[in-house]
């Protein structure tokens, strides 16, 4: 948005500069008079934040699980616990060797550091969440355009088939879809793949929300206006609706990021996501599934669980605030 | 209310169930996966063997039995004829126990907690949201207390279970840790003490439900508050002289509660498989884990009996809604949908 001003051919580069000192300005006082965006942007740098000081800490190599430790670190018949003692509190296990980087928070029964998990699982969870969300977004605006501006058999025909999936529950779909796509796969399934598969359901509320806005935009008088002088079809909806929505589908952008996330963490906390991952929902999972909370190892869960409530409430106050920014009605009074 | 609109939307009733319950039968069939091979291997792990000769004609019996040995088509009708009948047989992996009475056992336990802690997260969370929309009531109190539960809205339901389970069952160990009823004590319903225990039991997961949806209703009902507040009426009711708390409860909140109410009967149905995740946290003998256990071992009664019954009520509830909204709101009339 800044940079539109310096790319004008015909302004000055002097006052093109301060052209974009002033939108910048603009952009600045306008965030002061919406804390929930500045909130939401703050709680996504801490965790951009806690991931590049874990990056910076640790190897990639210290996330590896027990089936690369050496032989006598290896669970076996004789031996299962091969590093389980209670000398050293907060390090349950370290698969791979090493002496110059110190576990600064403890490591887990499966070998890995849980510093270097965070490293590698924050960036997998929030690739899951912008995979499905966007393709998500862009499915469901391009079919609520299709749906909304022309209307007819097409609109009844996605109402109908919005309506029918949406009175099913999603997460069941997403289970029976996902062993489904495990099995095709002998077992295996990498966390890409589950996000194509939230994806598969992530369409249908943008396509619900922005065709009724698309709805009402439609009766509007630049829009009439721009069809009695004769533009087609595409062109009303690219160069007139298009941009006219564009804030509000970039706040359901968020939303559905959001809720891609969520979708995931649940699937993979059912024992369902990408065991050669790190994600947040599979760290969950491991939790669940070694019973760290009645065994009091409280560094290997309560870290994940952190990371998690602040993505979300990042990604709500994110959203919230750009509903008010996209819907100004709502200033009014917040 | 016209007869064609209602005709029109009972027809679109029949067809969203038709098309749910359709996919609801393909779609456990197209994981590829054989129940029966499933349940062999289970009872093969409970040390039941088998010998090699006897395995083939095994599952010739089983898929016989379950006729899935007839081509699709027939076995799609006659899922068809079970869905009107109410009746889907035997589950595959707890034969001979009916799919019905699977449903049946667990139905009470997903409905007297979800339904209880849904009610009352709406009930809560509506009346904090109206007062914190109104000047003139005891707003600041409500923007003290309400605001942490806007963040608990968007955590989800089983991570609150965990931070919930490690607090008050594992560190301070007033409630326990999960399960139905505790593991010592005998399903009696008319025995007080095994009450308590019930009641004791379904506090945890409760709570966590309704901690993280207060929020939830709170937020929709604060921002429906506000749009009243910019209506005429409002300033009609203003300068009618009328009180404020009249104005307030009678102007703004019953009509604020309507789109409400549109949410509380659309979530409730879903709220039973929506919390398939907190009946495996916390072990809870709902229709949530009766329908992962029959995903996991792919007992295709169960899922589809499950399903059924759960799509059946959602779409039930959409049709209530449609033909029951214009009559508590004049404003929105029969022809406009």
């Amino acid at each position: 948005m800044a940079t539109t001003a310096s790319t004008e051919p015909l302004t000055p580069s002097s006052s093109a500069a301060s052209d974009t000192l002033n939108q910048a300005a603009g952009l600045w006082r306008y965030m002061k008079r919406n804390p929930s965006i500045i909130a939401g942007f703050v709680l996504l740098a801490v965790i951009i934040l806690f991931w590049g000081f874990g990056t910076l800490m640790t190897a990639p190599e210290d996330a590896k699980d027990l089936a690369f430790a050496p032989p006598n670190k290896r669970p076996s018949f004789e031996n299962p616990h091969p590093c389980y003692s209670s000398e050293n509190p907060r390090e349950l296990c370290f698969a791979y060797d090493n002496e110059e980087r110190p576990h600064l928070l403890g490591t887990d029964r499966l070998g890995k550091d849980i510093l270097a998990s965070f490293s590698q699982g924050i960036p997998q969870t929030v690739m899951i969440g912008l995979i499905a969300g966007s393709l998500g977004t862009i499915v469901g605006t391009l079919l609520a355009f299709v749906a909304g501006y022309y209307g007819g058999i097409l609109d009844a025909a996605i109402r109908f088939i919005v309506d029918t999936l949406q009175t099913i529950p999603g997460i069941l779909i997403l289970i029976i879809i996902t062993i489904a796509w495990r099995e095709v796969g002998g077992g295996e399934m990498t966390f890409i793949q589950l996000a194509l598969i939230i994806a598969m359901l992530a369409w249908l509320g943008p396509t619900r929300v922005v065709r009724s806005q698309v709805l009402v935009m439609k009766q509007r008088s630049y829009v009439e206006m721009a069809r009695l002088s004769g533009m087609n079809g595409p062109e009303v909806i690219l160069k007139e609706m298009m941009p006219n929505l564009m804030p509000f589908i970039v706040a359901n952008f968020v939303l559905a990021v959001s809720s891609a996330i969520l979708a995931s963490i649940g699937l993979e906390a059912l024992g369902l996501g990408d065991f050669s991952s790190n994600t947040l929902g599979m760290m969950i999972y491991h939790n669940i599934w070694y019973g760290s909370l009645v065994n009091g190892w409280w560094w290997w869960w309560s870290p994940p669980i952190v990371v998690i409530v602040i993505l979300f409430i990042g990604l709500f106050m994110l959203s919230r605030g750009m509903d008010e920014w996209a819907n100004p009605r709502l200033r009014r009074r917040f | 209310m016209t007869v064609d609109y209602l005709a029109r939307r009972i027809g679109m009733f029949v067809a969203v169930v038709f098309v749910a319950t359709s996919l609801n039968f393909f779609m456990p069939r197209f994981t590829g996966q054989d129940p029966i091979a499933t349940r062999l291997e289970l009872l093969a792990a409970e040390g039941v063997t088998t010998r090699a000769e006897d395995y083939a004609a095994l599952i010739e019996t089983y898929n016989a039995k379950f006729g899935l040995d007839k081509p699709l088509v027939i076995q799609y009708l006659n899922y068809l004829s079970s869905a009107v009948r109410f009746d889907f047989g035997e589950s595959i992996t707890k034969y001979p126990t009916r799919v019905g009475e699977l449903i049946n056992q667990a139905m009470p336990w997903s409905i007297g907690l979800l339904v209880t802690s849904t009610l009352l997260a709406f009930v809560v969370g509506t009346l904090g949201g109206a007062v914190l929309a109104w000047q003139h009531g005891p707003k600041a109190a409500f923007e003290l207390i309400l605001p942490p539960f806007f963040l608990l809205a968007a955590v989800p339901y089983y991570l609150l279970g965990l931070i919930l389970i490690w607090l008050l069952a594992f560190q301070a160990k007033i409630l326990p840790l999960g399960g139905g009823y505790a593991p010592t004590t005998l399903p009696d319903w008319s025995d007080l003490g095994f009450l308590w225990e019930v009641f004791k039991h379904s506090l945890l997961p409760a709570l966590s439900i309704v901690l993280a949806s207060i929020g939830f209703w709170a937020l929709g009902m604060r921002s429906m508050m506000i749009t009243m507040q910019g209506e005429d009426y409002m300033l009609q009711a203003e300068a009618k002289g009328l009180t404020k708390t009249r104005a307030f409860l009678r102007y703004a909140v019953r009509n604020a509660v309507l789109p409400q109410t549109t949410a509380l009967a659309l979530t409730l149905p879903h709220v039973v498989s929506g919390a398939i995740l907190v009946e495996r946290i916390f072990g809870y003998p709902g229709v949530g884990r009766v329908l992962y256990e029959a995903i996991t071992g792919f007992d295709y009664f169960v899922i589809q009996g499950v399903v059924y019954i759960i799509v059946l009520a959602i779409a039930f509830a959409m049709l209530v809604i449609d033909v029951i909204y214009p009559l508590l709101d004049p404003r929105i009339s029969y022809s406009s949908s």
